[in-house]
């Protein structure tokens, strides 16, 4: 059978929602015709609430799905990273008890990757999973996951041979939270906000047939997870514009943005609030203060010259050109400009730099900045890592030497578990 | 907005990169260099017929190629990448430039197609010994087409063939009063002295004027919005010029570090030097993003221009400098000789951070149109 057009997928999603779509449903009601019809997932297998479409055609069908504001399924964070590697990894099984429920929004999930002992090196991961009897028995910690005290599910890496070298005893596992065995706490973080958690989990147990992959194969599955991650974080955004339509669904939906995209809430400080110099500057008659015209211009230079250079990575791809150097500065330029913003911020705020909160600036934005700034060259790899990864993948250089890379993990030094705070 | 060249646009980039690359090697660099001209004419006029480089963004009406200032960056960031020694930033960038911008009709179709076919050498004299890069520091006086005064900074003023002179009516300041003149290089009363330049491969003359006839160009009076924008387009040039040093810069420091052994490894394989080379590349890819974006809104007449364009300047000037002093580190002892190429770069990283305006000068430019908008 040949590939459908452009035109045939837009004439069908588009016939099939005026068939059906009510603003009028309930928010699940609506999601289990729309998996049930393939058109929620089209690029998803025939047999799998999909279509088998090229994944091309998601933009059209999303498109069709705007022009008259049906609401799409469940695309909320870590599920959708769950969804995607079940589809990758999963068996039958793993399909069959958790796409749909992922796809309509009933099961939430979160990611158990990091580790107090395991920042930068992920897979330095000593949370252990045992077989014993017919279970696996779970012990450990995991840390900056985020949601996890509202999830359902959890995408689990574990320790499960330490005789193997560090990246071959890891294994991959479906993680049911709602258990005795696992309890996440809040993790307060510097800017008082409490965006991830971390999770103790004490003899928690899984059930054979939710392991994923093979015994050892659980770094493999969590890189692809991890890519669906960096590919994913543009899409989230889209679909968490709250819409301003009426109607049961729209009330269902907006309720579920709100709740997913809390944690987020202070990630615009993070980045340095850029886009709030020129007009506090001119605000506070700072802008005649040639110091800081000078310290305020570097950093529109910076920001400038940064956004410039993504333009760049974009159009190289939009051309089908190979990816140059450009496209992987991204994450250190991101740093750089928060934390040029953060200083001139703070020269700007002058004495209302000390305080925060409804006595600081903007009604503590910009005490916000300050205090959030430093997580922009820590968070989704430190500012060092990114160098290291220019440094080996772009610029070719030596890899570091890892004197462990085939000695058993139980050998290789390590911290000593500890509460985080 | 351009954020990519087109296959045209590179072709042309490889044929000029391998051209310069056979043509003008350092030993070429440092022998002209030593040289009072700082360049041979017959070896550049043969380089320049066989790529039409001086005609590239002069119009077809005027004997040139008709190309925008993207195509003219190329040239330049290639050129740059080099240390090629021409007479190529005074006549194309600065002079053809000036005469485009303020000439007559009748001016042009004389004077520019001799520079576009590259007989003429030539050269725009604007700063004087007060080192200002904008109208208000010309002080040199025009009373009718007499000249008199001193002109300073002036690149390839001792070899020009014509001089491009701004000047001002006796009793005015600042925009008002201005014209642009253009002079004979043998010109009776006009003495032309060598400056010893710290980079010896872009040569600086004193110009000194003692009632020198010389020819209006364009209107009496009116030359302060021909020259702001003679020169936008000159700091847009610079800018990509001194991206494709910095680009050179960078990649033979890696080069370098690649074979350079020590400890029993190359040093390349020290985190040190790992981060600082990812330092180096962060810093040469968004210099040149700032340039190619300031040469891209010169073609599409963007409303901020200016302030792009000292953004440009501004950005590149700190990221050309910054990755010399790295070059000449990375190299350690062998990078501080004078036989060793590094310090030809950081020379004109050094010279060219200061010429047309230092970043401090271009961030409060950009901080005035932006700080008014």
């Amino acid at each position: 059978m040949s590939e459908p057009t452009e035109a045939d997928v837009r004439a069908e999603v588009s016939a099939w929602l005026k068939a059906n779509f009510n603003p009028d449903y309930g928010l699940v009601e609506w999601r289990l015709k729309l998996v049930e019809s393939g058109w929620g997932a089209p690029h998803y297998p025939k047999e799998w609430y999909g279509r088998g479409l090229p994944v091309k055609f998601n933009a059209v069908v999303d498109e069709e799905f705007a022009k008259i504001g049906a609401v799409t399924v469940c695309r909320a964070g870590i599920r959708t990273l769950a969804a995607a590697t079940i589809i990758d990894h999963g068996t039958d099984l793993h399909k069959e008890k958790f796409l749909r429920r992922i796809l309509t929004g009933e099961d939430t999930w979160c990611q158990l990757f990091s580790e107090p002992g395991s920042g930068s090196d992920m897979a330095a991961a000593t949370t252990r999973a045992e077989l014993k009897g017919n279970k696996w028995i779970v012990n450990g910690q995991k840390v900056w996951t985020t949601s996890a005290h509202k999830a359902d599910w959890a995408l689990l890496l574990a320790r499960t041979d330490w005789d193997q070298p560090k990246h071959k005893g890891l294994s991959y596992f479906l993680l049911n939270m709602r258990q005795p065995g696992v309890n996440a706490q809040p993790l307060k973080q510097m800017n008082g906000h409490a965006s991830f958690n971390q999770v103790f989990i004490t003899d928690a147990e899984i059930e054979p047939e939710l392991q994923m992959g093979k015994n050892g194969e659980g770094w493999k599955i969590a890189t692809t997870t991890l890519m669906h991650e960096r590919r994913g974080a543009g899409a989230l955004r889209t679909w968490a514009m709250p819409s301003t339509r009426t109607g049961r669904i729209y009330r269902e939906e907006n309720a579920e943005i709100a709740t997913t995209m809390e944690p987020y809430k202070w990630y615009p400080q993070r980045a340095g609030r850029v886009d709030l110099l020129l007009d506090r500057a001119k605000a506070t008659g700072k802008i005649n203060d040639p110091v800081v015209r000078q310290e305020l211009a570097k950093v529109l230079v910076l920001s400038k010259s940064a956004e410039w250079t993504a333009m760049r990575a974009r159009a190289a791809q939009a051309l089908g050109r190979p990816q140059g150097p450009e496209g992987s500065l991204g994450k250190l330029l991101g740093s750089h400009v928060a934390r040029a913003a953060a200083r001139v911020h703070t020269m700007i705020d002058g004495a209302n730099a000390m305080l925060t909160g409804s006595d600081g600036t903007l009604d503590g934005v910009i005490a916000e900045v300050l205090v959030s700034v430093p997580a922009t060259s820590i968070a989704g790899g430190t500012d060092e890592i990114q160098r290291n990864i220019i440094a080996e993948r772009i610029l070719q250089m030596p890899k570091e030497a890892d004197p462990f890379a085939n000695k058993p993990f139980r050998d290789v030094p390590r911290n000593t578990v500890s509460k985080v705070g | 907005m351009q954020f990519s060249f087109t296959n045209e646009q590179e072709d042309f980039r490889g044929i000029l990169r391998r051209f310069f690359s056979a043509r003008s090697p350092s030993s070429e660099v440092r022998k002209l260099m030593e040289t009072e001209a700082g360049f041979d004419r017959e070896t550049w006029k043969k380089l320049n017929q066989e790529l039409g480089l001086t005609a590239v963004h002069i119009p077809e009406a005027y004997g040139g190629q008709g190309f925008g200032c993207v195509e003219l960056g190329i040239v330049l960031e290639e050129m740059g990448r080099v240390l090629l020694c021409a007479p190529y930033f005074s006549s194309v960038v600065l002079a053809a430039t000036a005469i485009l911008n303020a000439g007559t009709e009748e001016q042009k179709r004389k004077l520019l197609p001799a520079i576009a076919a590259g007989d003429t050498t030539a050269t725009l004299a604007f700063t004087e010994d007060n080192g200002l890069w904008d109208a208000s520091g010309v002080a040199m006086t025009a009373t009718g087409t007499k000249l008199n005064g001193t002109k300073s900074f002036v690149v390839d003023g001792h070899t020009a063939d014509l001089i491009v002179v701004l000047a001002r009516q006796p009793g005015t300041s600042g925009d008002k009063g201005l014209s642009l003149f253009t002079v004979r290089g043998d010109a009776p009363g006009l003495k032309r002295t060598p400056l010893k330049t710290m980079d010896a491969t872009r040569k600086l003359a004193r110009l000194e004027f003692k009632d020198v006839e010389a020819e209006l160009l364009g209107e009496a009076g009116q030359a302060a919005a021909p020259f702001a924008k003679t020169m936008t387009q000159a700091v847009v040039c610079l800018a990509n010029e001194m991206a494709g040093g910095a680009d050179h810069l960078r990649e033979t420091s890696l080069e370098y570090a690649q074979m350079r052994m020590q400890f029993g490894r190359p040093i390349a394989a020290f985190q040190s030097m790992k981060h600082k080379q990812a330092d180096m590349l962060v810093d040469v890819e968004t210099a040149k993003s700032a340039a190619y974006y300031a040469a891209a809104a010169f073609d599409d007449n963007a409303a901020d221009l200016t302030a792009v364009a000292s953004l440009a300047k501004a950005c590149v000037a700190e990221a050309y400098l910054q990755t010399a002093v790295h070059a000449i580190q990375v190299r350690g002892g062998i990078g501080f000789t004078w036989d060793e190429d590094t310090h030809l770069w950081f020379k004109r990283a050094k010279s060219s951070e200061v010429f047309l305006g230092d970043a401090n000068y271009h961030r409060e430019l950009m901080m005035q149109h932006w700080a008014a908008a």
